[in-house]
């Protein structure tokens, strides 16, 4: 109990943000028309790429003999790079179908 | 990090909230794509350049080289992939998203692992990033069919058990040995193993839900691995994905009248319910020939058309758009009458339809349609099934019972296209088929709608 007690006062800051943050997706997806669904799930995993900072952090400080790390992270940019480029760009295509109607 | 790096944290969070917001908007939806985008490309960027560690040029070469191949196979796949293919795509790029997530976990085990909350967000971090990983690749395979669904015997208890020791287990590393890489490992496997068997037993008609929520759930990995690096972006970027595709999940769960739990626990169209079900629907079945069909719908008035994945997997939807112009040019009222879960993922449907350029006023959503069926002359149902099946209606023993359905056994004809009589993606049978009111024309959506254009432009 202490301990989590200890947790809440060290990282309030933390907690507000992630709070607000997940009241802000709700508020930003509740009222989408579902002809949008599918752009929006392949937009919103684009965005999930922003796991990529993440893998560049690991290689910018890995040691230049640590070649695990440096594989890994390696690895890891590209994975999360294929996530971003890729999830843009099909969401692009997708919403692209939509814009010469009308 | 320094102070400008941060600010640019702050422009890319700004530019993901109000990307996500534009995204639901039919008109501002590509825009805000782009702004997510340029968003994302900005903060790549800027932690590459930006920061204050010593990094040996190497691995800036690595970064580059890493990169560039990326954003190269990224590239290529988005640009090739046919419409139809849209599902799965989003998959794979999802397990890739959760694969980079335990990578960074099991690389960070050894550098941070010293104080308690670390350790469990970086525990937390592999075991969230593994399961997205294999689940996603699981659902990719279902989606393109190289996967069947598989059920152990008791799953539902066999994946709950595993789930709490899954728990159980990383609480264990971090309390009594946070140091152990043998440990990590064995998570990591087991983490994989889980993602699995979680997403095997789910019935294909379900997919899409599971791919919004294991979206939702490398969301949540980004924004895990961004608290352990106290970054921002990652963070805030990453929770706005979590909550926006749980909510997303559950928005779709709705369209089909199910509720998360029954889709993650009652595995579509297993257990008695189906079984019961399948093979009661009988009796004779009326087939037609193309000239019949067209002679109905050249003489009728108001047509709708319905389409389902079927016509998307022949690649019809070009064909089906010269119809409804061939009809539309005599005279015909043509619409088509979209259900909010054909296809493969909300939506889908729509955006097939446009990409033949199916003028986006002719495509009406189920509530709207459904009072029009009673006044409609002739309904085509091109490769679609469950969304039409009237068991939704009637037959409570059926898995897809209350679903809400298009009703097009109000129409006055009823002509289905489809390959064979073989049950629909949710494995059940339809007695729509075995209504008086209805003729099956048999055969490939494409070749049937391409001889019934030829017959109805001969008329």
């Amino acid at each position: 109990m202490n301990e989590l007690v200890e947790f809440i006062s060290n990282n309030l800051q933390l907690l507000y943000i992630l709070i607000l943050a997940i009241f802000i997706g709700v508020e930003l997806i509740k009222n989408v028309p579902s002809v949008l669904h599918t752009p929006l799930m392949s937009g919103a995993n684009a965005l999930s790429g922003v796991v990529i900072v993440g893998a560049l952090l690991v290689m910018l400080q890995a040691k230049p003999d640590d070649y695990l790390s440096l594989g890994l992270g390696f690895v890891a940019v590209v994975l999360g790079i294929i996530n971003v480029v890729g999830g843009f760009v099909v969401t692009d295509r997708m919403l692209q179908m939509f814009k010469k109607k009308k | 990090m320094t102070i400008t790096l941060s600010i640019i944290y702050l422009i890319t969070t700004i530019a993901f909230v109000i990307g996500l917001k534009m995204l639901g908007h039919p008109e501002t939806a590509k825009k805000g794509n782009l702004i997510s985008g340029i968003g994302m490309g900005l903060a790549i960027v800027a932690t590459i350049f930006l920061h204050d560690f010593e990094v040996p040029s190497i691995n800036y070469i690595l970064i580059g080289v890493a990169l560039l191949i990326g954003t190269i196979l990224g590239y290529l796949i988005a640009i090739k992939v046919a419409m139809t293919k849209m599902p799965e795509l989003v998959s794979l790029f999802n397990g890739f998203g959760g694969g980079s997530a335990l990578l960074i976990g099991l690389v960070e085990f050894g550098n941070f692992s010293t104080d308690a909350t670390q350790t469990s967000t970086i525990i937390a971090a592999i075991i969230i990033g593994s399961i997205t990983f294999t689940g996603s690749l699981v659902a990719w395979g279902k989606l393109n069919g190289s996967m069947k669904d598989i059920r152990l015997p008791k799953y539902n208890l066999i994946n709950n058990l595993f789930i709490l020791a899954l728990i159980a287990f990383g609480a264990y590393i971090v309390m009594y040995d946070p140091t152990s890489l043998t440990l990590i490992y064995l998570l990591l496997a087991a983490s994989l193993v889980y993602g699995v068997l979680f997403v095997i037993p789910i019935g294909g008609a379900d997919m899409p839900v599971v791919i919004s929520l294991l979206n939702s759930l490398t969301g949540i990995a980004a924004a895990i691995t961004g608290i352990l690096y106290g970054n921002m972006v990652m963070m805030v970027g990453g929770i706005l994905v979590g909550s926006a595709g749980l909510i997303l999940t559950f928005i779709m769960c709705k369209a089909m009248n199910r509720s998360l739990s029954n889709v993650i626990f009652g595995a579509f169209g297993g257990g008695d319910a189906a079984t019961a079900a399948v093979g009661k629907a009988g009796g004779t079945i009326k087939k037609t020939t193309a000239s019949d069909s067209a002679i109905l719908l050249n003489y009728a008035s108001k047509v709708v058309i319905v389409p389902g994945y079927g016509l998307a997997v022949a690649q019809a939807q070009h064909v089906i758009h010269e119809l409804e112009e061939l009809l539309t040019k005599k005279g015909v009222d043509v619409s088509y009458a979209i259900h909010p879960v054909a296809g493969r993922m909300p939506g889908h449907m729509n955006v097939l339809l446009a990409e033949s350029n199916v003028s986006y006023d002719k495509l009406i959503e189920m509530d709207n349609i459904n009072p029009q069926f009673p006044n409609t002359d002739v309904v085509l149902v091109v490769g679609a099934n469950d969304v039409v099946n009237p068991a939704a209606h009637n037959d409570p023993s059926s898995p897809i019972y209350g679903m809400p359905i298009l009703d097009v056994e109000n129409a006055k004809h009823i002509i289905v296209n489809k390959r064979s009589m073989n049950a629909g993606y949710a494995g059940i049978e339809n007695e729509l088929f075995f209504n008086q009111k209805t003729s099956m024309l048999f055969g490939d959506a494409k070749s049937a709608l391409t001889e019934l254009v030829n017959e109805l432009k001969n008329m």
